[in-house]
């Protein structure tokens, strides 16, 4: 188990590696620079800033720059927020993203496998026509249709919660930009969990534990869940990446001051510096919760060793 | 990698355990192919021809609609700004705050978003069925190698490239359709590369072996001809897939650049618009949810119709 | 005569599928008295494993059933759900015919079997234990202690079986449903699991309904048999006098179904068509990066002879490497040593070279399912020998080619339309044949033609391999674990096990006077009748 995880720490290392090269250079080639702005600056004055950021140097020399650099856990100044590094603003945005994402994944999960487990049990009944048909609504209409229409219907017209702003994570700030985010993912988790709870339901070992005895709610508890599961929890690590993209619209239409919100701001400013932070941390993070959901997997199915 | 030992941890199968022989059914119409047989079912399913028939709907007043609206794409209607859906005057679907109307322009972002659909989807498909079939018909060494990339690229957060990927090179249409697709064929390339390694191993595969039949033809006339289920599903299932990307890029205002819109753009613009025009969200919004919905309920009665044993 | 433990009156059952009612089960009636083994019989299809599931009501929802099924008198059909459940595993247990899915694969044995005394017995923690010890004991696990804390992926086919008997003997049921419970293993391990029944049932005093399609077991094992074919019961009685004289017409062609004859051997100066030394095949069961990738050996050494006209069997077990060995003859599969095939040299012609001998060496498979592709026409698919091999003729020369052939399989040509779905187990392999016989080989490769089909559809099958034989002058090279089905087809047999050769001889030299201790064991159990 050990030298598994250590074997797919390693495995990380060229997958971040990618992330890093490939956005850095997909940088420097774009054209214009982080210092195009309305007027032109004088010349010397670019000369000095350009210097100052090392963009003086070649390409190859600031690469291996910023590679050095990242390797010490630097990841250099915005070019943006003169006063901040990007190390800082990820460390103000991320745990506002994480906030929001921890309670997206839970309300999806909390709310989207009961809602598989039920239609599946109740096949082709009036419950699962109407779970199903929802889901596909939920995958149906994207995030950023529903965010903004939660906002008008509860923040706006009904008054009931804030329709925007973060306000040092008050809950009820949270609430309608953690319910726009979870829909989508609440749809696909219930869609998965029914179609993998109806094949083990038609499974022979179940056929099994129906003859010894027990009880259809102990059935489906002690013997079709756990393994119902299984398929649902692989997809777990696609989930919370689809979770973090989301994160970066449902930011931008609550205004929440998260990394997303920072990364497309960054990206339209060419803030170098801040968008290759951004996603080298995403990058690390994605890889990381993988390599968690992919333990997590282990200790439910016995039947799988880690000893390659 | 996870390591299962033993192929088939679940019976796989999903007839109801208890039924050990299915009492013989009716004998199909003589001389049916599969194929056939797949579309008879799928007609059976009224939620999929529905779609079926309302997704055609669409597209073609997407592509015919704006020939025969009274007003073009930007054209501005100085007498009409932001005017709420009406039966009365021709702005059935109102206005923009500009004066340009909404149902004209809803209509030709379809056609952008069907056609980053469209296009998005056919280069994940050529990248993921060559990709795929290579890996899992060469197999071996090869297939390996093959596949820990894909994991690699799997592991990327690919969405944030896509974007700056817009961010470099400009919101140009051709890239978006290069973009997304590039994006999109990983999971192709898997189920193909899955079907060409269940395929090699069947008889029948085997069987063209002994009979002589050159590899070019076993994968011309009994593998592609084989695969090709699973694949139209998945495609089915890729072009929503797709279409919400695009708008996500959009609503980012990273899509297509006036004087082109989306219904991705035009969502956007509606969410701006919101508490004193709603229509200008709503509209656009009803159109892609529906397409969307469509394909969703497409897909699902595709794979019921080919594969009759999952319901 | 007294209450039996088990009468099932006027049984119907259908099943509501969206393309109508289908019959499954109709109007059968029997009783199994206490202690005793009643064998139920009947080819797919027959509705044997639809009644005794249904006896524990454990049918999918869109099966209905109608008449009653008592119990000590108490009518199954009736009674409340939580009766039936007090009454499953403990008074009335089954053991299923998959071993491999049966159990719940994310649970160990041990609680898997507890599960079942806990609920019906209330034993819990350490007498529990005990007693799960001492049933996984009974039923021969090596080591129980040790093994209850086994997962079932790290058992044999052979011992997650036993493990469901242990599961369904723990509460000493009255009545046992064994629903092919010996099928899926190999003859061996089929010998031991059909022992150990028989041995508990004397222990625990039980009746056993035994579902089954092999008369050999029934003859073996049962008290009395009822005989199922397409829903209905035919007939039954006492086994013995069932099988010497049964009454039913479709009870006396099954008993006929066992295949019997013999082959003459060829005669001595007969030429030699193929001639294999000392042939290898490795697997790759391991790739690294570096470093040597980790091999299994399947076929470890094997020599062997084959005269024009002959019938070669090659018998073994799963796992023995015949099929590889039968793939490596036609060079489907790499290997090394040396093949000749009618005086040249083909182990190390490349794949073009090889074309030309194709049609000359053919091959059938076991799967008459999976050996016709699923797209193409029955006619495409004979069809596809002659494009290769004969390109010069003509598209309507060839679909008479195809007409022949299947004219030559007793299929109506007309068939040849229509595509493989369309088609029971049987036909599809008469199809298989008749892809082979088209290009009119010489040798012809026959994989377990027979092993998926019923014994009376075997029965024609191998009536016409045996015809085409004579008529063609046909060479064959027939893998089977059937030695039943090897004994009336092949002159000469080998017998492999783990990748090498344990004994080989004529037929009858070795079914008469096997050598080897493996061999004898092989025999023992596969023709358990015989020896009864």
């Amino acid at each position: 188990m050990l030298t598994y995880t250590l074997k797919r720490l390693l495995m990380a290392i060229p997958t971040l590696w990618i992330v890093i090269t490939l956005s850095f250079f997909l940088m420097r080639i774009a054209p214009g620079g982080p210092f195009d702005g309305e007027r032109k600056l004088p010349p010397e004055i670019e000369a000095n800033l350009m210097a100052a950021y090392h963009l003086d140097e070649s390409l190859p020399m600031q690469y291996l720059r910023y590679m050095g650099n990242l390797l010490q856990g630097d990841f250099g100044p915005s070019f943006k927020y003169k006063d901040f590094s990007v190390t800082e603003l990820i460390a103000q945005g991320f745990p506002v993203s994480l906030e929001l994402g921890f309670w997206a994944i839970l309300l999806a999960l909390l709310i989207g496998l009961p809602l598989g487990v039920i239609a599946a049990i109740r096949r082709n009944s009036a419950v699962d026509y109407a779970v199903m048909g929802t889901a596909l609504a939920g995958i149906a209409v994207p995030n950023f249709v529903i965010a903004p229409i939660l906002a008008l219907v509860f923040g706006v017209l009904l008054a009931w919660l804030p329709a925007g702003g973060w306000n040092g994570g008050a809950w009820q700030n949270m609430v309608l930009p953690v319910i726009a985010l979870a829909i989508q993912q609440i749809a696909y988790l219930a869609r998965m969990m029914r179609a993998s709870m109806i094949e083990v339901l038609g499974s022979h070992f179940i056929r099994t534990a129906r003859a010894k005895g027990l009880s259809e709610t102990k059935v489906i508890l002690h013997h079709a869940l756990r393994p119902a599961l299984l398929p649902v929890l692989s997809y777990l690590g696609p989930a919370i990446a689809g979770i973090i993209t989301g994160s970066v619209v449902i930011e931008q239409i609550f205004g929440i001051p998260g990394i997303g919100r920072y990364f497309v701001q960054a990206a339209l400013n060419r803030d170098y510096t801040l968008v290759m932070g951004t996603v080298v941390f995403y990058g690390a993070l994605i890889v990381l919760l993988n390599l968690v959901v992919d333990l997590l997997y282990s200790a439910l199915d016995p039947q799988i060793r880690y000893d390659d | 990698m996870p390591m299962t030992t033993d192929s088939t941890p679940y019976s796989g199968k999903n007839l109801p355990a208890g039924s050990p022989n299915p009492p013989d059914r009716p004998v199909p119409v003589a001389g049916e192919s599969l194929g056939r047989e797949a579309w008879r079912r799928l007609k059976q399913n009224k939620a999929a021809m529905a779609s079926l028939w309302l997704l055609m709907a669409i597209t073609l007043a997407c592509l015919v609609g704006p020939y025969l609206l009274p007003w073009g794409l930007a054209e501005v209607d100085w007498n009409a700004f932001n005017v709420p859906p009406t039966l009365e005057g021709d702005h059935y679907l109102g206005t923009d705050a500009n004066g340009r109307d909404l149902l004209a322009r809803t209509l030709h972002g379809g056609r952008v978003s069907l056609s980053v659909a469209l296009v998005a989807t056919l280069v994940s498909l050529v990248i993921g069925v060559l990709y795929g079939a290579i890996a899992g018909y060469l197999g071996g060494r090869t297939d390996n190698l093959m596949m820990r990339f894909v994991d690699i690229m799997y592991s990327l957060p690919f969405m944030f490239l896509v974007i700056l990927l817009m961010v470099v090179f400009g919101r140009n249409i051709l890239l978006i359709y290069a973009a997304i697709g590039a994006v999109e064929w990983l999971d192709m390339a898997r189920i193909v590369r899955g079907q060409t390694l269940a395929l090699k191993r069947r008889e029948f595969v085997e069987a063209a072996h002994a009979l002589g039949v050159s590899d070019r033809a076993i994968v011309m006339r009994h593998m592609i001809p084989n695969a090709i289920g699973p694949v139209i599903v998945y495609v089915t299932l890729t072009v929503p897939k797709v279409i919400l990307l695009e708008s996500f890029l959009s609503f980012l205002g990273l899509g297509v650049q006036e004087p082109l819109t989306s219904w991705g753009v035009l969502i956007s613009e509606g969410s701006d618009m919101m508490e004193s025009a709603p229509w200008m969200l709503l509209v656009p919004s009803v159109f892609l949810a529906l397409t969307l919905f469509c394909l969703n309920f497409l897909g699902d009665g595709l794979r019921d119709a080919l594969d009759p044993r999952t319901r | 005569m007294t209450t039996p433990l088990l009468e099932i009156e006027d049984l119907d059952v259908d099943f509501r599928l969206p393309d109508g009612d289908v019959a499954a089960v109709k109007n059968v009636s029997l009783r199994i008295a206490e202690g005793e083994t009643l064998a139920l019989v009947g080819e797919s299809g027959s509705g044997k494993s639809v009644t005794s599931t249904a006896i524990l009501r454990l049918l999918p929802e869109l099966a209905h059933t109608r008449g009653a099924i008592r119990f000590h008198g108490e009518d199954l059909l009736s009674v409340s759900n939580r009766r039936m459940r007090e009454l499953r595993g403990d008074r009335i247990a089954t053991v299923f015919q998959e071993p491999m899915t049966s159990l719940n694969p994310l649970h160990r044995i041990g609680d898997q079997v507890a599960e079942v005394l806990r609920l019906h017995r209330g034993l819990r923690g350490k007498r529990a234990r005990t007693k799960v010890i001492d049933l996984l004991d009974q039923v021969g696990i090596p080591d129980p202690a040790r093994r209850v804390k086994s997962y079932p992926h790290e058992l044999s086919g052979g011992q997650r079986q036993r493990v469901m008997i242990a599961m369904a003997l723990a509460c000493e049921p009255e009545l046992l449903i064994a629903d092919e419970p010996t099928t899926a293993l190999d003859v061996t391990v089929q010998a031991q699991i059909l022992a150990l029944l028989k041995e508990l049932q004397q222990r625990y005093g039980m009746a056993i309904l035994f579902i089954t399609h092999d008369l050999g077991i029934v003859r073996h094992f049962a008290d009395r048999v009822c005989v199922m074919r397409q829903g209905e019961l035919l007939e039954q009685g006492a086994t013995k006098e069932v099988f010497a004289t049964p009454r039913h017409a479709y009870t006396r062609a099954l008993i006929d179904a066992e295949p019997s004859g013999e082959k003459a051997p060829v005669p001595e100066e007969s030429p030699l068509l193929l001639e294999a030394r000392d042939v290898w095949v490795r697997f790759t069961t391991r790739r690294r990066w570096f470093g040597h990738d980790d091999h299994f050996a399947a076929v470890r050494g094997i020599d062997v002879t084959l005269k024009r006209g002959q019938t070669l069997g090659i018998v073994g077990e799963s796992g023995s490497g015949k099929s590889t060995l039968g793939r490596a003859l036609l060079r489907l599969l790499e290997s090394r040593g040396d093949i000749r095939f009618d005086d040249s040299d083909i182990a190390h012609l490349d794949t073009a070279a090889m074309r030309p001998l194709r049609k000359r060496m053919q091959v059938v498979f076991q799967d008459p399912f999976g050996s016709l592709s699923p797209r193409l026409t029955v006619g495409e698919i004979i069809g596809e020998g002659l494009r290769v091999h004969h390109p010069e003729l003509k598209r309507a020369d060839r679909d008479t080619r195809v007409q022949e052939a299947l004219e030559e399989v007793a299929l109506d040509p007309a068939m040849r339309r229509r595509y493989p779905h369309e088609f029971s187990g049987g036909q599809r392999q008469r199809i298989a044949i008749a892809r082979a016989l088209v290009l009119k080989p010489e040798f012809l490769l026959l994989d377990e033609p027979t092993s998926a089909l019923d014994r009376s559809v075997q029965a024609t099958v191998i009536d016409l391999l045996r015809e085409l034989q004579r008529k063609h002058d046909l060479t064959y090279l027939f893998i089977s674990h059937d030695l039943a089905v090897v004994r009336a087809l092949a002159d000469s047999v080998l017998v492999m096990k783990e990748g090498r050769i344990v004994e080989q001889g004529t037929t009858r030299e070795l079914f008469d006077h096997p050598r080897e201790p493996y061999t004898r064991e092989l025999m023992r159990a596969a023709f358990l009748s015989d020896a009864a």
